[in-house]
């Protein structure tokens, strides 16, 4: 377990003392999340244990309902997204997000992967071939490219779930995010699909950090290096993979992973 | 169980009970409704028959005349276009505007609410009493004196109110889901209204203004006082002069002129029905025809 000691890179997600409440209703209780960059890391946790509510104030999404209120800190890649100087659209650029149910936006394909590209060159001119490279090149990447290369045209919303939601995922690479959230990414997919996705996930390792959270213990232990666990609104553990599902430190991890409350 | 068994899932005298009161509920239901389109039908059919044979080329291409007891509509049915338009330049962008802000923008707070419920009491005050604002302020305070301006405003300060609520239906009927993956992108708020927000709505928001142009072209309240004159040959020439309205001519023939020809009110207010059914038919058509498009 020895980590190389030199050069320590800032956490790509940090946060310290994070509560949060929807109105009168807290959801978070004092988090101190610390994920690697680099790595896959899984959230697990039963259903409404806040887990999703964590990944959404990681780019400042939650901030659009006025009743929410967050006390503590998150830090991506060591700067605090809440820090007056911090503009929004870069936390969301560098923080991409991919939901549960796939949302490719009523546009054809290839708007939807050039859409990002296209929000952010505004004044620069692009060339044609320079874009038409872009969509390919983020195609290419969730391995897409070959089932869609001929209806580039055609509506997104047309596709199936599951080439919706690895569009989903190609779209957000144009705007080069550090980081990659990822809520329940696989939820509404058949388990071809699943299966699909997760491939493709692993297949982007190293390249973005990746915080995935999922139901399917299965996938946690197939598909990531760490593991948190989260039970109503507490961080309960964080370690590796391997260690929290063989080894946990804490009963209600162990609990859970066995199935105990469902 | 002795005798002859009943067969499987025969019915009972209960189930018969039901059956009746089934019956007799579909029926009573079947009748309140034939009751709400029999005035329709009736109202149709009556000026179809009375008014019918008023209609011609000549009828709505030609002043009235003699006293307004014969000759046509013609700047009646300019008058209605001119004040129709005239208060949707002005209600549209101001209307819109205020929806995208109070959907879009306005923080979920007591404020935006007490707005919300504002102007959904706005669209309940009676016409009659915005004819009195819009005589005190557009006629009188602003100067404009009574005149197509006058009227217009006064029938866009009307229609504001619903223009507001049926825009703002239509941008919160675009899912959440799109916005979330624009602003994941980095989207600002104006960019993903523009890129996706507005071109999905757009379509209920027409919708919406459409119907509001077939019930603005029947109002008679508000433009009595502000700019609809009860007689002049002349079609305006500009927003500052008075004009005639279709709905006010209807008023003034059926009430004022009593030596009017009995078939020519009918033949008015077919006239003026036929424009608004045209309007609302337009809008039904357009909404399937983008319901057909669309595929979310
Ligand atoms: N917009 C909201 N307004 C009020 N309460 C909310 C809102 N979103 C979530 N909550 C509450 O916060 C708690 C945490 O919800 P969250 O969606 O983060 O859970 P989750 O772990 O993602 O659950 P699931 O596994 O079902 O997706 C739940 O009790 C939920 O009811
Ligand atoms: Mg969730």
């Amino acid at each position: 377990m020895a980590e190389p000691a030199a050069a320590p890179a800032p956490a790509a997600i940090a946060t310290r003392g994070l509560n949060l409440w929807y109105g009168d209703f807290q959801a978070l209780f004092d988090v101190n999340l610390h994920v690697k960059q680099g790595i896959i890391t899984s959230l697990i946790g039963p259903s409404g244990c806040g887990k999703s509510t964590l990944l959404r104030s990681c780019n400042r999404i939650n901030e659009r309902l006025g009743y929410v209120r967050t006390t503590g800190s998150i830090e991506i890649l060591g700067q605090d997204i809440y820090a007056p100087e911090v503009e929004l659209v870069q936390v969301r650029k560098q923080v991409g997000m991919v939901f549960q149910r796939p949302n490719p936006l009523p546009l054809s394909i290839r708007d939807n992967v050039s859409f990002g590209h296209r929000l952010h060159a505004r004044g620069h001119r692009v060339s044609r071939s320079r874009k038409e490279e872009l969509v390919e090149d983020s195609l290419r990447k969730v391995l897409l490219w070959d089932s869609v290369k001929d209806r580039l045209d055609t509506l997104a919303t047309e596709l199936s779930l599951e080439e919706q939601q690895k569009l989903c995922i190609a779209r957000l690479l144009p705007v080069k995010p550090a980081v990659l959230l990822m809520d329940e990414p696989c939820s509404a997919l058949d388990p071809k699909g699943t299966a699909a996705v997760e491939e493709l996930i692993w297949e982007l390792r190293g390249e973005f950090t990746i915080l995935i959270v999922t139901h399917n213990m299965a996938q946690a232990r197939r598909a990531s290096e760490e593991t948190v666990f989260m039970l109503i609104g507490k961080l309960i553990e964080h370690g590796r993979t391997e260690d929290v599902f063989l080894n946990p430190q804490h009963r209600q991890t162990a609990d859970y992973i066995e199935g105990r409350y469902g | 169980m002795t005798g002859t068994a009943a067969p499987l899932f025969a019915g009972t005298s209960l189930n018969a009970r039901d059956r009746k009161i089934e019956w007799l509920v579909r029926a009573l239901l079947g009748l309140m409704t034939a009751l709400l389109i029999l005035p329709v039908v009736i109202i149709m059919a009556l000026l179809v028959v009375e008014g019918g044979p008023v209609i011609s080329w000549e009828f709505l291409t030609t002043p009235p005349v003699d006293g307004m007891t014969a000759g046509g509509i013609l700047p009646a049915l300019v008058g209605t276009v001119w004040l129709v338009v005239v208060a949707l330049i002005a209600s549209v962008p101001v209307g819109v505007a205020a929806a995208v802000y109070l959907s879009e923008y306005a923080p979920d707070n007591w404020l935006t609410r007490a707005i919300n419920l504002a102007i959904i009491n706005l669209a309940g005050v009676p016409s009659i009493v915005h004819a009195l604002f819009g005589v005190g302020a557009f006629v009188l305070f602003f100067r404009f004196g009574t005149s197509i301006l006058a009227a217009s405003l006064t029938l866009a300060v009307m229609t504001l109110p619903v223009v507001i609520v049926s825009t703002r239906e239509s941008l919160q009927a675009v899912p959440r889901a799109f916005r979330e993956a624009c602003w994941n992108m980095g989207a600002t708020r104006w960019q993903t209204i523009r890129r996706i927000v507005l071109p999905n709505a757009l379509s209920g928001i027409l919708t919406g203004i459409i119907l509001e142009v077939s019930r603005t072209s029947g109002e008679t309240a508000p433009i009595m006082f502000t700019g609809a004159a009860f007689f002049l040959p002349f079609l305006p020439q500009g927003v500052l002069d008075q004009t005639m309205a279709m709905s006010l001519h209807l008023f003034v023939i059926t009430t004022q002129v009593p030596d009017a020809p009995e078939a020519l009110p009918f033949g008015v207010a077919l006239v003026l029905i036929s424009m608004v059914l045209a309007m609302n038919a337009l809008s039904i058509a357009f909404r399937v025809y983008v319901r057909g498009r669309k595929k979310w």
